[in-house]
């Protein structure tokens, strides 16, 4: 696998007051700007409706500005699209898995933009798409048709795919939706050796808990963004409690409720009904990523 | 019994029919794997029912009907989808009034002027009163179709497929949804004489969900799709010839009788299959 410069001078991805507004005039993200460094996974999380994929359209140049300017590694987003440094791992829900196309027929999607007029793949091309699908250990599932797979194979198929495309800047939406504990590790583990290549992944998610498990960045949105910077300085109970509004539920556990000693620390625990965030009463930022049970009770 | 058949081979404004429709079927058959992945049946539809005010207004300025065909059906679509973003309603039904007022319109500027072919051969196509110059015109556009859908197949399967990826990797995505539009059109056009527009979504459809049914993949699929389509015409024809029926119908008809033994039968995705496999666990399927 390709190694990129990951010190590279510009950033990976550079919004500078981002506004886009729909032509039934609905003005989704005002005045947006954020930027995120190579080798990074960075977490883009706020509610439904927050603009999250509307962010990911501009940063792909698919809905036009109405102010401001997005770059990719220094240059325009529209010019980085042409050289297939970005690509694109959809939600489960957004694709027809009755499509009939096989496993290496998705992953061989990624190698088109490389190709000649006729998409006549070369060499090169089967051998990226097969060590991509090592990469994912999807190689035995390479003949089976798409809709045969588990959930976790799904998004594995997608990621081989933006492996085979060689891209730099990977936009992940809801990479875990439908996705158990196990297959989520896995998809960690993967996303960090990506990350350790040089490349920049961008993860929309609502999944709290497992922010500061696997991200170095965090972009908080809510029509605009609320805050972006590294995750242990952004990632606090504040702008979480500004990113959802009343979305949130919050549970204190503290004194009595934990234990009978006359300890005075407390649990706080953040939901937005997927797997919660955990803050103890320490505020200690390795006591912070500690596993947390993927559904947690929080009745 | 064998003469009955084959007399239909001999005869000279048969075999323009046959040609014809095989034709006709190979290039519908091709787009219709592409209507069926994406949804479109609908639009098909619609398109074939509102390119009448064009195909008459064309007639009376004497201009090639497929443009003025083109024109309706763009409109068509075009208005259906600003009305979609512009109201509460969902497409369907925006698409489905945009359509039938179209047709409608169609029908009474039909008797405003004065042209030389009936409505009803319009409506329902005039398979029988066919000559040889509909049989190369038909020709030349399954020839267009055909290359056209082969050598970009992979763009448009993409383009299907997962949109977002396909403006991603940079494909001019308008050209492909356009052109795809576009070829509809001269094939509706096309299916005028043969079948007329009302039965010519049987062909825009049936063939790719014959296709879908019996394989995985794309383009076994298309395979499947053109078969069906050719299988159904020469035998729609020469049994409409002996039952002494009307010709296009009985196509349908035949590619009826096809998908409902596809439905039935086919041999992963039909309904006996995939009743028995329900019965059965899934050999190798693991959790992960």
């Amino acid at each position: 696998m390709a190694e990129f410069d990951k010190d590279q001078n510009p950033a990976g991805i550079e919004a500078s007051n981002v506004t886009v507004t729909y032509r039934n005039g609905h003005t989704a993200i005002r005045d947006a700007s954020f930027s995120i460094p190579n080798a990074t996974i960075c977490a883009l999380v706020g509610v439904n409706g927050s603009g999250k994929s509307t962010l990911f359209k501009a940063i792909m140049g698919f809905v036009p500005l109405a102010s401001g300017t997005v770059e990719i590694l220094g240059k325009p987003a529209g010019r980085a699209l042409k050289r297939n440094t970005v690509a694109y791992v959809p939600q489960n829900e957004d694709v027809d898995w009755d499509f009939p196309v096989l496993v290496e027929d998705v992953v061989m999607m990624g190698r088109f933009g490389h190709m000649g007029f006729l998409r006549r793949p070369s060499k090169t091309d089967h051998g990226h798409v097969e060590s991509a699908l090592k990469r994912v250990d999807m190689l035995d599932y390479r003949h089976r048709q798409i809709g045969q797979l588990s959930g976790g194979q799904k998004k594995r198929v997608f990621l081989a795919r933006a492996l085979a495309q060689e891209s730099r800047i990977i936009l992940l939406d809801e990479p875990f939706g439908g996705v158990d504990v196990k297959t989520e590790e896995s998809i960690i583990s993967l996303m960090r050796s990506m990350r350790d290549e040089g490349r920049v992944m961008l993860v929309s998610t609502h999944n709290l808990g497992s922010v500061p498990q696997f991200c170095d960045h965090v972009v908080l949105i809510n029509q605009t963004v609320l805050a972006d910077g590294p995750a242990d300085v952004v990632f606090t109970r504040e702008n979480l409690e500004q990113a959802f509004g009343g979305v949130l539920r919050f549970h204190v556990l503290g004194g009595q409720d934990l234990h009978d000693d006359d300890d005075a620390r407390e649990v706080t625990v953040i939901t937005d009904d997927e797997r919660p965030f955990v803050l103890y009463g320490e505020n200690d930022p390795a006591a912070r990523s500690e596993k947390v049970p993927d559904k947690a009770d929080h009745s | 019994m064998l003469e009955l058949l084959w007399l239909p081979f001999t005869i000279d404004f048969m075999q323009q029919a046959l040609i014809t429709a095989v034709f006709l079927s190979i290039a519908a058959a091709v787009l219709s794997c592409f209507l069926v992945l994406r949804g479109w049946a609908l639009m098909g539809d619609a398109i074939s029912h509102a390119v009448l005010p064009g195909i008459v207004l064309a007639y009376a300025a004497g201009v090639p009907v497929v443009i003025g065909a083109f024109i309706a059906g763009m409109f068509c679509t075009i208005a259906t989808g600003f009305m979609t973003e512009h109201s509460r309603l969902k497409e369907d039904t925006v698409m489905g009034i945009v359509f039938s007022g179209m047709f409608a319109l169609g029908v009474v500027l039909f008797s405003f002027f004065a042209i030389d072919v009936h409505l009803h051969e319009i409506l329902f196509g005039d398979i029988l009163g066919l000559t040889w110059r509909d049989v190369w015109q038909t020709g030349v556009v399954a020839l267009v179709c055909v290359s056209l859908v082969w050598f970009r197949r992979k763009d448009l399967i993409i383009h299907s497929f997962d949109p977002q990826h396909a403006k991603a990797i940079g494909l001019p995505v308008k050209a492909l949804h356009y052109g795809l539009l576009i070829l509809l059109s001269i094939v509706i056009v096309t299916a005028l004489k043969v079948v007329g527009i009302i039965l010519v979504i049987a062909l825009l459809i049936a063939p790719g969900a014959i296709g879908y049914m019996m394989t995985d993949r794309f383009d076994t699929m298309l395979v499947y799709a053109v078969g069906s389509a050719v299988v159904a015409s020469v035998t729609g024809i020469v049994l409409s010839f002996v039952l002494d029926s009307a010709p296009a119908p009985t196509i349908v008809l035949m590619l009826m009788v096809i998908f409902i033994s596809v439905f039935l039968f086919a041999p992963v995705h039909g309904l006996i299959r995939s009743k028995r496999r329900a019965r059965m666990p899934a050999p190798g399927l693991e959790s992960t």
